[in-house]
């Protein structure tokens, strides 16, 4: 009841990866209004709103997938640039959509590795299919995989959970900075979802941010530090996660008492 | 505590038979999608023709097909990767016609060497094939609509490179080998063998690799069944082609593209994405491959390879003519690798099938013509044939949704 929002310091040093003010329109829709989006080191920041917040939009404009209209990205404290996937790879910043992004006829080691495959030099760039094989195996075995019989077979055939722990598997190659989440649990059973807030946590232990979209509150209090509010494409506040800051954030999503967005509609 | 035992053993023996009979269902349905149904298809064209006309399945006959089939055959294998992409070129036939012309005006009317006529012939292809490509991903038409433009635009350049004259007769010898010659025996052989043995030491250098490296390996028995094929049909072919008038050169550098694509499609980081964005363009996009660029290559790879298709049939016509690139070529050159199996959705496919698609509409034009038989029945017959082709394709795709592969 009585639990503020938390005030977040914009010059830090510590933050991995910050995203201030970004703007995206789609036409007439303002889609973010400044919204701003901070990451610490080994910290698990939870990201939440309403449909239509602007969750997955914002997290798009990081990934470069829809480059932001205008705002800035700065990773470790230096200013960077984010116009398409590439850029967002190239800064170690990895992503599991809410789809997956997963090529349904392909199979499991061209799944995790499509993008960055393991290939020779030279112009022709020979795929080293059994090295790619042999590391699939293990990223598998570190995300607690171990129900596919063949890595062989095409992604378009697996089950819902053996697709998204891929998709996390494949977001962990490379050894991320930082790791975003969209919705990871929604199509997971219970012991599933269990296994992805053990990787989180895992994640977190090694000293990697973490973002988290989720419409669950549960999941959302369980793994994380801190909660950042979107609410009609602004932020409507940091809280922490703390069982009684639970009724402010879903107040502060929901937008009762809203804690009034900068530069938002009267 | 006894019935239920029985009750699992029950429940446990029904899961068993209908895995069994799944299977089979699966493995009935790979026969009549794989390659497998495309030469139980040529067993079939073979009977009939056989039949009706003694002809049909003499080494001299067999040695014409094989020539026959080499312009669209090329021209088909640059279309497999247009089509992997799930995209289409309607205007690879033209692009033929076009660049055979610029072959043929620059070495006959221009004097160039022939080998620089032929490369330049095959850049103008792959320039005007990655001009194709841009206008597709840049302004995001889709690829019918503009290469069906290019099909208008190309034969109208195709009419004013041959300008004056309307037939450029080649004499150049260097040009016309390229559909005339026929190796040696020796070198036949030579060449027969070192496909089969490169094949072979490859293959088991993989399998090794495997084994090694601890990973799932093809089945053994599979690898060695895969390597007798090709050398039993290696075998056949030669010794066929060398009954008659030897093996032809151009057959020679048809496979040579089909082993050079086959191995840029299955083996590169560049076929790995075509397949990618053939497959889920979206999610191609996402993991940071740049479509734009991959659909661009491919058009421009197609184009190219149209380009080589087109020179190859002014060579073995001698001549560069306005018809040229007309008439059917572009629908056969699509059906051939559609009736092998090449998805026309994108994501699934060979360049073998341009291969065997090409063997086997060679194959009814050749025993229509042999059998004297007129233009409509031709063509109602190949249409029929590509018809069920596609349908077999189609329901494929349904099979693997119900199976849950999409």
């Amino acid at each position: 009841m009585t639990a503020a929002p938390i005030d977040v310091p914009a010059d830090a040093q510590s933050w991995l990866f910050e995203a201030t003010d970004i703007c995206k329109n789609f036409g007439n829709v303002q889609a973010l209004r400044r919204a701003t989006l901070r990451v610490a080191v080994g910290e698990v920041v939870g990201l939440v709103g309403d449909n239509g917040a602007g969750k997955s939009t914002l997290i798009k404009t990081i990934s470069g997938v829809q480059p932001a209209d205008s705002g800035s990205f700065a990773f470790e404290g230096r200013e960077v640039e984010i116009h398409g996937p590439a850029d967002a790879a190239n800064l170690g910043l990895a992503f599991v959509y809410q789809d997956l992004a997963l090529c349904d006829n392909l199979d499991v080691v061209a799944n995790l590795f499509l993008g960055r495959e393991i290939a020779g030099r030279g112009p022709f760039k020979r795929l080293k299919g059994v090295e790619m094989h042999a590391r699939t195996r293990a990223l598998l075995d570190s995300v607690g995989v171990r129900t596919l019989q063949s890595l062989r077979t095409e992604v378009g055939g697996l089950s819902g959970g053996q697709r998204q722990a891929i998709a996390i598997a494949r977001a962990m190659i490379g050894e991320p900075q930082l790791l975003v989440l969209d919705e990871p649990t929604a199509a997971l059973g219970v012991t599933q979802t269990e296994q992805v807030l053990q990787l989180i946590r895992r994640l977190k232990a090694a000293g990697h941010g973490v973002i988290l979209i989720s419409h669950n509150m549960a999941d959302v209090m369980q793994v994380c530090d801190r909660v950042t509010v979107l609410h009609l494409g602004s932020n409507a506040g940091d809280f922490p996660c703390l069982p009684e800051a639970r009724g402010d954030i879903i107040a502060a999503i929901t937008g009762i008492n809203a804690v009034a967005p900068e530069g938002s509609v009267a | 505590m006894t019935t239920s035992t029985r009750i699992d053993e029950t429940v446990a023996v029904t899961t068993r038979e209908r895995s069994t009979s799944r299977r089979a269902a699966i493995a009935v349905g790979h026969a009549l999608t794989g390659p497998l149904r495309v030469i139980l298809v040529l067993i079939v064209i073979a009977t009939i023709f056989q039949s009706l006309n003694s002809n049909f399945l003499t080494a001299a006959n067999i040695s014409n097909l094989a020539l026959q089939i080499v312009p669209m055959g090329i021209i088909a294998s640059g279309v497999v990767i247009v089509l992997l992409l799930g995209e289409i070129d309607l205007s690879v036939g033209a692009m033929s016609g076009l660049c055979g012309s610029v072959m043929a005006v620059l070495a006959v009317n221009q004097g160039w060497p022939a080998p620089l006529a032929i490369a330049m012939a095959i850049v103008v292809g792959a320039a005007l094939g990655a001009l194709q490509g841009t206008a597709i991903t840049f302004l995001g038409l889709p690829s019918f609509i503009v290469t069906l433009a290019g099909l208008l635009t190309w034969q109208g350049l195709h009419l004013w490179v041959l300008n004056d004259n309307g037939t450029v007769n080649i004499t150049n010898e260097a040009i016309t080998n390229l559909a005339t010659l026929r190796l040696p025996n020796a070198a036949s052989w030579l060449l027969a063998g070192m496909g089969v043995g490169g094949y072979a030491v490859q293959q088991l250098a993989r399998m090794r690799s495997q084994n090694t490296a601890g990973v799932e390996a093809d089945p053994s028995r599979l690898t060695v069944a895969r390597i007798v094929g090709l050398a039993v049909a290696a075998v056949g072919v030669t010794a066929l082609l060398i009954s008659d008038r030897g093996v032809p050169l151009a057959l020679v550098i048809f496979i040579g593209v089909l082993i050079a694509l086959n191995a840029l499609i299955t083996a590169s980081v560049f076929g790995r994405h075509l397949m990618a964005v053939g497959g889920g363009t979206e999610s191609a996009r996402r993991v940071g491959i740049s479509v734009k660029r991959i659909i661009i290559l491919a058009f421009s790879l197609t184009a190219a390879l149209g380009a080589l298709g087109g020179v190859m049939a002014a060579a073995r016509l001698q001549a560069a003519t306005r018809a040229a690139g007309g008439s059917d070529l572009l629908l056969l050159a699509i059906a051939a690798p559609v009736i092998a199996g090449v998805s026309l959705f994108g994501g699934r496919g060979s360049v073998w099938g341009a291969l065997l698609g090409s063997v086997v509409i060679g194959a009814i034009s050749n025993g229509m013509d042999l059998m004297g038989w007129e233009a409509w029945i031709k063509n109602t017959i190949t249409g029929l044939v590509l018809f069920v082709a596609v349908a077999l394709d189609a329901l494929a795709r349904q099979r693997r949704r119900r199976q849950g592969l999409v």
